[in-house]
């Protein structure tokens, strides 16, 4: 059940040119998020920029009661978010989504992000590594510019793999290419992606030719959050050119069976 | 001070609704306030069979709004009937309809269904600019909106309103068709059609190509039009576009609404509905108005 609530900024970190993490003050919220849950960030108590900014969650800080959240500027409603100073109250609808990362029961999964997707694996592989589930993680990053989070996924990754499509740091390559690799003489009971929509979908392929269990967290634009406005439609695989389905991202998902959704 | 108002025939503890499309079923705003509180609920446009509503993307914000093309995705009056209205009944609210179709037939069956439904009115939709068929394109001559709140003016004894489409030439005219085909209400604005492009991508930002805009963006538009109307016709009046807040909603009464609906504004803030209610209520004490329909165009 989701709350509305305005959360105090309480620390602020620029990670990267035009990356930021932000923590707030959110124990209502923290305290029913899931792996996988977004929030829904209104920017001003104007009308302009006039929707509400749809946001993975990063991390859970049950102890204390602080939601993280790392975001990219994109435009101006971002651009408004990235000048919030600490102390600052911030609109925050949360936590949004009932489909989560599900890890119950798995030995061994791999995680696989890539860009701002690897944001919301972060709490997944926390969560799983205290479940004390072996957590491989392949993360690929356009530059060395771009590369964030190396220390905090290697904390809760027994292997981790960067990569650059340029080779600037890590490997050379695309994380996809790696993970490929790794499955020709090994395994895994679940694999874990979000990233852009090229990515997913060779992780989505992947996944069912080898016939391995496959969550992926998708993104559509959206207005409420909430299941309301029916906005954010991805089409389900059972659809046929004369009956299309549709799901909702934010409601059925973001974190959906790559089997279950066409993308 | 009294905040009850007479909408068609339907007794509203206050004059503030939530849009059809914006509100779901009621369900998800159930979890943040007591829909009980609200004046009442205009429910997602509903069909006689399921819809399965267009291609993603469907939404994309726009300067203080938003452009929408759904396509009337809902689950139709079967399911309704059986799984979403009985929860809507457990609230003290007004339940409304939102009725859609792509034939005269089509309008008709519903509405026959409608009619046996414990529910307080029907909103006919003639106005969503999202579909191929039906909607809009009944809605946007005199002859086609007649024609249809006719007949289903025959099959329905509940309170009929007729939701319309600012997109004609001349609102007034669509208006005056609707009282004379016999309906208790009008419904105005539906969203204005509209288009956005992805300069980067250099294709429109909807898969739909094009949309129904609303939000405060189209406010000025949207009272306008309430304005022309009240002073044209003698049914009640819903009134719609872009209302965020008391002030807003104030506006459109004193433009001549019996009624107002929020709709986008329910994106923003779950609350929106509820402060427009407190809004008002602090203009009357402002103001020293007793009663709300004092209020209801009292405009030169």
């Amino acid at each position: 059940m989701p709350k509305q609530i305005f959360a105090k900024l309480v620390n602020k970190e620029q990670l990267t040119k035009d990356i930021y993490k932000f923590s707030v003050e959110a124990g209502e919220i923290v305290k029913l998020s899931k792996p996988g849950n977004f929030i829904e960030i209104r920017v001003t108590d104007q009308v302009e920029p006039f929707l509400r900014r749809p946001i993975s969650i990063y991390n859970l800080n049950e102890e204390e009661g602080i939601l993280e959240f790392i975001f990219q500027v994109k435009g101006k409603g971002t651009k408004i978010l990235s000048k919030k100073e600490i102390g600052d109250k911030i609109d925050i609808i949360g936590p949004l989504g009932f489909g989560t990362f599900k890890f119950d029961g798995n030995k061994k999964i791999a995680i696989i992000g890539g860009g701002i997707g690897v944001f919301p694996l972060q709490e997944l592989a926390k969560q799983a590594k205290k479940s004390n589930i072996e957590v491989d993680t392949y993360l690929g990053f356009r530059n060395k510019e771009y590369v964030v989070l190396e220390k905090e996924f290697k904390e809760v990754s027994d292997k981790l793999i960067i990569t650059t499509d340029d080779g600037s740091y890590g490997e050379k390559g695309f994380a996809i290419n790696f993970l490929e690799d790794e499955l020709k003489n090994n395994n895994y009971d679940c694999i874990y992606a979000c990233g852009p929509l090229p990515m997913l979908r060779a992780v989505q392929k992947m996944s069912v030719d080898k016939k391995i269990e496959c969550q992926i967290s998708l993104e559509e634009k959206m207005a409420c959050g909430l299941g309301v406005c029916l906005g954010c439609a991805v089409k389900t695989s059972r659809s046929t050119k004369e009956a299309p389905e549709y799901w909702h991202v934010c409601k059925g998902g973001p974190v959906f069976n790559a089997r279950d959704v066409e993308i | 001070m009294n905040t009850k108002i007479n909408l068609a025939g339907i007794e509203m503890k206050n004059p503030v609704t939530v849009a059809s499309g914006t509100f779901g079923y009621g369900r998800e705003f159930s979890q943040f306030f007591d829909l009980s509180k609200l004046g009442g609920i205009i429910t997602k446009g509903t069909s006689l069979k399921p819809k399965s509503g267009n291609k993603p993307p469907r939404v994309c914000e726009t300067s203080s709004g938003m452009l929408n093309s759904i396509g009337l995705q809902n689950p139709g009056v079967e399911y309704f009937a059986q799984n979403d209205l009985p929860f809507l009944k457990k609230f003290d609210t007004a339940i409304i309809v939102n009725a859609c179709g792509s034939s005269v037939d089509e309008y008709v069956e519903l509405c026959k269904i409608l009619n046996t439904l414990d529910i307080d009115g029907v909103e006919l939709n003639l106005s969503c600019p999202n579909v191929k068929e039906g909607c809009m394109a009944f809605g946007n001559t005199y002859e086609g909106v007649k024609e249809v709140t006719s007949q289903v003016r025959k099959v329905l004894d509940k309170p009929l309103i007729v939701k319309l489409t600012p997109n004609v030439t001349d609102i007034v005219s669509i208006a005056k068709a609707v009282e004379d085909a016999g309906a208790d209400g009008v419904s105005l604005i539906n969203t204005l059609l509209g288009m956005k492009i992805d300069i980067d991508k250099r294709k429109p930002a909807l898969a739909n190509k094009t949309g129904g805009l609303s939000g405060p963006a189209i406010k000025p538009v949207a009272v306008r039009m309430v304005y022309q109307v009240a002073k044209a016709v003698n049914v009640p009046i819903l009134g719609m576009g872009g209302i965020v807040n008391g002030e807003d909603a104030i506006e459109f009464m004193l433009a001549g609404a019996t009624a107002v609906s929020i709709g986008a504004g329910n994106f923003i803030d779950p609350y929106t509905s509820i402060k427009t209610i407190e809004g008002i209520e602090e203009y009357m004490k402002k103001y020293n108005v007793n009663d709300i329909n004092e209020i209801i165009g009292d405009v030169p």
